[in-house]
């Protein structure tokens, strides 16, 4: 398998709050190899873009990271002053936001947004900027780049700006591109095509993706691996066709059960009984264990870690250390 | 552009129009100006000369259109009190009040913007606390108070300032202005204090609710996602979107400045036209008042008419029909 680029241990994300501390990430672990797609899905609140955010460095304060290391090809930057954590923000990481008509700002044009990203992390001129800013643009698909480069971001349709946001996210080249739900504000018909895009253009460059999201098919058609994440933990991990065709989390296992084929003879569709705890009311144990058909005693006592398991997955259950726990 | 700017003149004469008819209204409704010019003895006989003599006896349409047309030409009649020409007595004390205006108004934007600016990326700080709470005296406390509390102060307790009148004022092709002598701008500082202190505390707290606004979009984390310094951010881009609201405000504010100034010309005794309309008043002086009105309401339209034209430089989506053309 290819070098780890990223490795992220033991996160804790907090929010102090007057009513005590929420813990919105709670020990989540994973590793991004160079140059693969990495999808994380969980239901909203479950702590995906949270940990795209703190990843990243831009945590909405008083979030902050309590616990656990993020590493960059071996270097920590969890704790970077910020001044080397915006080094990296551009450089190095490069992100993706939901909303393409709000991520670009509307009193700048596109040249003006690019060339500015350029300059702040490449020893190039103003000229050689603008160049490359036109060379991006034209690479994510936008006709006539050379002349549009200096329209405003309202002259683009969504998904063109989402196309200009690809380019800004990758002006300087990162080796690590953090899709946060790239495709959820766009028109469906150019949803493949923007994942396609993000796809393509990364492997041609070698970018590893975080990609985000909580649709299951675009995670089956362009993740490597997938990372399930429920409650701030991590569900499961694995090879995205090992996770879907054999999910071995409950709650994994449910989610694939809950996507609907057109071949399913069935009027409801199959769901998961009740809904993910408030950060609040996280049960103790395993935070899934009141909705999960499997619980037994020690579900409600004991919270699982990640248990290594064949074809490089990882299962936070308790069910797949029963053998040796309970002989 | 030149569509958009015609539209505009049109409809600024239109207020005008209606300005004047209240203006001219007042002239005629408002107390009796003969009673106001002669003395108690003249008699029955004098007083109907003299209102025929002054063109009182007329049709109001006709004393209307007699109105606008002198107006028109900068004609506002004689002062009953003063027996001066209202123009030459406007244009005289005119330069008085614009120079105070002015300065106050820029000295109220300048530090309002980079105080609100300051409060806004300082949100949680010591010095940040003091200030808001400092400028809800700024906005409470009576313009008529506060000079009087400075000139206590600075005037008679430490004798710093000059506590009434412009100094020396040295005459420059028409225009008295006292910039150029050290008494001249001695006597500036504290009416400029008095009137801009109110306009200062609003605009800085605009700009601080603005700027909170601003800093929380998506095009602004997404611009520090792209490592671009915190200058950039907070004062490129952030600050760039949160003055487009503030332009309007200050605009109107800068009118009201001009407007109120009546209230801190009269503590400081300062010679400008809100002075000369508060003296008029008292003698029911119905041209002074009337020609002062429209020059206020004048200054607020042109003020106006540069704020949309502002507007439409600093905010490229307004100049939609020209893109639409282009492409």
């Amino acid at each position: 398998m290819a070098d780890v680029l990223l490795s992220v241990r033991d996160l804790v994300v907090e929010f102090p709050t007057r009513r005590g501390t929420l813990t919105a990430i709670n020990k989540v672990s994973f590793d991004i190899h160079a140059g693969e797609v990495l999808g994380v899905v969980g239901e909203s609140g479950a702590g995906k873009s949270l940990t795209g955010a703190a990843i990243i460095g831009l945590l909405e304060p008083p979030g902050r990271i309590a616990g656990g290391e993020i590493r960059l090809k071996g270097e920590r930057i969890d704790n970077l002053p910020p001044e080397g954590l915006r080094k990296i923000r551009g450089r190095r990481i490069g992100m993706v936001f939901q909303d393409p008509l709000t991520s670009l700002n509307p009193l700048y044009t596109i040249a003006q947004q690019l060339t500015e990203t350029i300059l702040t992390h490449m020893p190039v001129s103003k000229a050689e900027a603008r160049q490359r800013a036109i060379a991006l643009l034209d690479r994510v698909g936008i006709p006539a780049a050379a002349r549009r480069i200096d329209d405003y971001p309202h002259h683009f349709s969504g998904g063109m700006r989402q196309r200009v946001v690809i380019a800004l996210a990758l002006a300087a080249e990162p080796e690590l591109v953090i899709a946060d739900e790239p495709t959820t504000a766009l028109d469906v018909s150019v949803q493949a095509q923007i994942i396609d895009l993000i796809k393509e253009i990364c492997s041609e460059r070698g970018a590893a993706v975080m990609l985000i999201t909580h649709d299951m098919g675009v995670i089956a058609e362009t993740a490597d691996r997938v990372a399930v994440l429920y409650a701030g933990r991590l569900a499961e991990i694995g090879p995205v066709h090992d996770v879907i065709t054999r999910a071995e989390h409950p709650y994994t296992r449910g989610l694939m059960g809950s996507i609907p084929t057109l071949t399913q003879e069935s009027d409801r569709l199959v769901q998961i009984p009740g809904a993910m705890p408030r950060l609040t009311s996280i049960p103790k144990g395993c935070a899934f264990n009141p909705r999960c058909g499997d619980a037994f005693g020690r579900c409600y006592t004991e919270r699982p870690d990640p248990i290594d398991r064949p074809g490089g997955r990882q299962v936070a259950c308790w069910l797949y250390k029963k053998e040796m726990s309970h002989v | 552009m030149i569509a958009f700017i015609l539209r505009r003149l049109v409809q600024s004469v239109l207020v005008m129009l209606v300005v004047s008819l209240v203006s001219f209204t007042m002239f005629r409704y408002v107390g009796d100006p003969i009673a106001a010019i002669v003395g108690q003895e003249t008699t029955i006989a004098d007083r109907e000369a003299l209102r025929e003599q002054l063109g009182l006896n007329d049709p109001v349409l006709v004393q209307f259109l007699d109105f606008i047309g002198r107006a028109v030409q900068g004609d506002f009649g004689i002062s009953y009190r003063l027996q001066q020409p209202v123009m030459e007595l406007i244009l005289s004390r005119l330069p008085a009040t614009l120079e105070l205006a002015l300065v106050s108004g820029v000295v109220a934007f300048v530090a309002g913007v980079a105080l609100g600016v300051y409060t806004a990326l300082n949100r949680r700080g010591v010095v940040s606390a003091t200030i808001m709470s400092t400028s809800l005296i700024g906005v409470s406390l009576p313009t008529f108070l506060i000079g009087v509390l400075l000139i206590w102060m600075f005037a008679v307790e430490l004798q710093w300032l000059p506590s009434f009148g412009r100094g020396e004022t040295v005459t420059v092709g028409g225009w008295t202005t006292g910039f150029l002598t050290d008494s001249g701008r001695a006597s500036l500082v504290l009416p400029v204090i008095t009137l801009g202190l109110y306009q200062m505390t609003l605009i800085m707290r605009l700009v601080r609710a603005e700027m909170l606004e601003v800093l929380r979009t998506d095009y602004i984390k997404f611009a520090r996602a792209r490592g671009l310094s915190n200058r950039a951010v907070n004062f490129g881009h952030a600050l760039k979107n949160t003055l487009v609201p503030v332009i309007t405000i200050a605009g109107l504010q800068l009118g009201s400045i001009i407007a109120f100034a009546i209230i801190t010309e009269t503590v400081f005794q300062w010679p400008g036209v809100g002075a000369l309309f508060i003296n008029s008043v008292q003698f029911v002086d119905v041209p002074v008042m009337a020609a002062y009105l429209l020059l206020i309401s004048f200054i607020f339209v042109v003020i106006n008419l540069i704020v949309d034209l502002l507007y439409y430089v600093v905010d490229p989506r307004l100049r939609i029909d020209r893109a639409s053309a282009r492409h």
